[in-house]
């Protein structure tokens, strides 16, 4: 590869790596997202079932 | 959420399709550029780069102006995320533009592109926004205070414009220059799909974060509710 | 109108009565400004030229600043007087305004003592140059207390303060320097101006929503 091909490639592999880090920080935010969601379910349903069989 | 705000998936599809084509415009449409050769190609990626880093500044800086005239609630994390997108396309400005600096002139920094040199100023006065914005507690005076750095931001975008142009007259002699394209027809298409391409996965990305960060504030509210 | 003047001057004078009384902030300027001239001297290779002493007054300008500012608002957090100011005034840019004023007589009190200082130690200063100091200090003393109160706000204030205030300095030292060393001055004061202008429009309309709990 030639020197100006380099930096075509180097400039443009920047934007695509750039572009891939910030999915796979937003695929570990949704896992946290999905992971707290589930407790709050949880929790919800404990409530809800308590509910029922205090009531 | 109205019906005419289009969904989200609908939007990265096309940002898709769109980055798609620009790239077979750029590489097998637009002809090489006579004077620098293959180098000049980084253009199409690094000036869109520049523009959507500007506009996500200037939405940053809507957001905040509503902030503070209307108290919405759902304009501090807005304004918040634009700024957030607009120092993130800032950093990669200055490394686009650093190697395309070191394609055309052998250097890796230069203090006489003006542009470079605008960002770099943007850069450490947005860096310092969120710094900032995390040395406040949480609450209306924190929306406030962010609000007007972000609207002091885009006032310095000409004026710091205007400087760093006066300052080239005296500071470093213009050594390097770099002809403004003169672009034909196909290179002018290739930049204006790049261009497209780049803001909509700015916007794109822009509504993901956002999303993001309000089911945070949903998710801490219902905890606080289940927790009693 | 006069009510609203006679509440900036009534808060810039009680700055100038508080920092006579305790003549803390002022001797401290002056004397940093000095030694920071006198470092300069060393810091600065034998050969070096003329204009490069101008662009260390303008980085010895900024950092006296930065001195005064980081003292601006201690007065009021101190004696947690600001929430009270804010209640007595009728309009809150006042404070602004008062607080402006106060930090820019300060400013130019300490450069009455730099400025001799750089043309006995450096090289002389002509009229576009005092110029270009007025309407730098003017435009350091507006944007400077906006930032200041901000930072007050915060955590570790004193490290947040130079972080907000250098980049919105970057342009008067531009104008300053310019206008020191320029053939044709003329640009860089214009654009100081406009930068005064800007930023002090600016900051006087954005400071209610600063203050404000």
């Amino acid at each position: 590869m030639s020197a100006g091909e380099k930096y075509v490639a180097a400039a443009y592999g920047v934007f695509l790596v750039f572009v891939l880090v910030w999915a796979a920080i937003i695929a570990t935010k949704l896992s946290r997202l999905e992971r707290e969601t589930g407790e709050l379910a949880r929790l919800a349903r404990a409530r809800t079932s308590a509910d029922q069989g205090d009531g | 959420m109205s019906i005419t705000r289009p969904s989200l998936s609908a939007l990265a599809a096309f940002a898709v399709a769109l980055a798609a084509a620009s790239v077979l415009m750029t590489f097998f449409v637009a002809p090489e550029d006579a004077d620098q050769g293959l180098s000049q190609k980084i253009f199409y990626v690094h000036v869109p780069i520049a523009l959507t880093a500007y506009a996500c500044f200037g939405l940053g800086a809507w957001k905040a102006l509503r902030l503070l005239l209307t108290r919405g609630e759902r304009y501090d994390l807005e304004s918040y995320t634009g700024i957030h997108q607009g120092t993130i396309f800032g950093a990669l400005t200055l490394v686009t533009g650093s190697i395309w600096a070191k394609a055309s002139w052998g250097v890796w920094w230069t203090w006489s592109s003006n542009q470079l040199v605008l960002f770099l100023v943007l850069f450490l006065f947005y860096c310092a926004y969120f710094m900032l914005r995390f040395s406040i507690e949480p609450g209306p005076q924190r929306e406030r205070i962010s609000a007007v750095y972000a609207l002091f931001g885009v006032a310095l975008i000409p004026v710091s414009f205007f400087a760093i142009r006066l300052a080239s007259d005296f500071i470093h002699p213009t050594v390097f220059t770099r002809d403004g394209p003169q672009m034909t027809g196909s290179m002018f298409a290739a930049f204006c799909t790049s261009w497209a391409a780049i803001t909509l996965l700015a916007y794109v990305m822009y509504r993901t974060e956002l999303a993001g960060k309000r089911t945070d504030v949903n998710l801490r509210d219902l905890r606080e509710a289940l927790a009693r | 109108m006069t009510a609203y003047l006679g509440d900036v001057a009534a808060l810039a004078r009680k700055d100038l009565r508080l920092e006579l009384r305790a003549r803390d902030t002022l001797p401290a300027m002056a004397l940093f400004v000095v030694a920071t001239l006198v470092v300069f001297h060393f810091a600065l290779p034998g050969g070096a030229s003329e204009d490069a002493a101008y662009g260390l007054l303008w980085v010895a300008l900024v950092f006296t600043a930065l001195l005064g500012l980081g003292r601006a608002w201690a007065p009021e957090s101190e004696a947690g007087a600001l929430d009270g100011l804010v209640l007595a005034t009728s309009d809150r840019s006042a404070i602004w305004l008062g607080k402006a004023l106060a930090t820019l007589a300060f400013l130019l009190a300490a450069e009455i003592v730099a400025l001799p200082a750089f043309a006995l130690f450096f090289a002389p200063l002509d009229g576009p140059a005092l110029l270009g100091v007025l309407l730098a200090s003017v435009g350091i003393c507006a944007v400077g207390s906006l930032v200041s109160a901000m930072a007050a706000a915060a955590r570790g204030r004193e490290v947040l303060l130079p972080l907000l205030f250098l980049p919105l300095a970057i342009p008067l030292v531009v104008g300053g320097v310019g206008s020191s060393i320029s053939p044709e001055p003329g640009a860089y004061l214009a654009f100081l101006g406009l930068y005064d202008a800007v930023f002090a429009i600016l900051s006087w309309a954005a400071f209610e929503y600063v203050v404000t709990e």
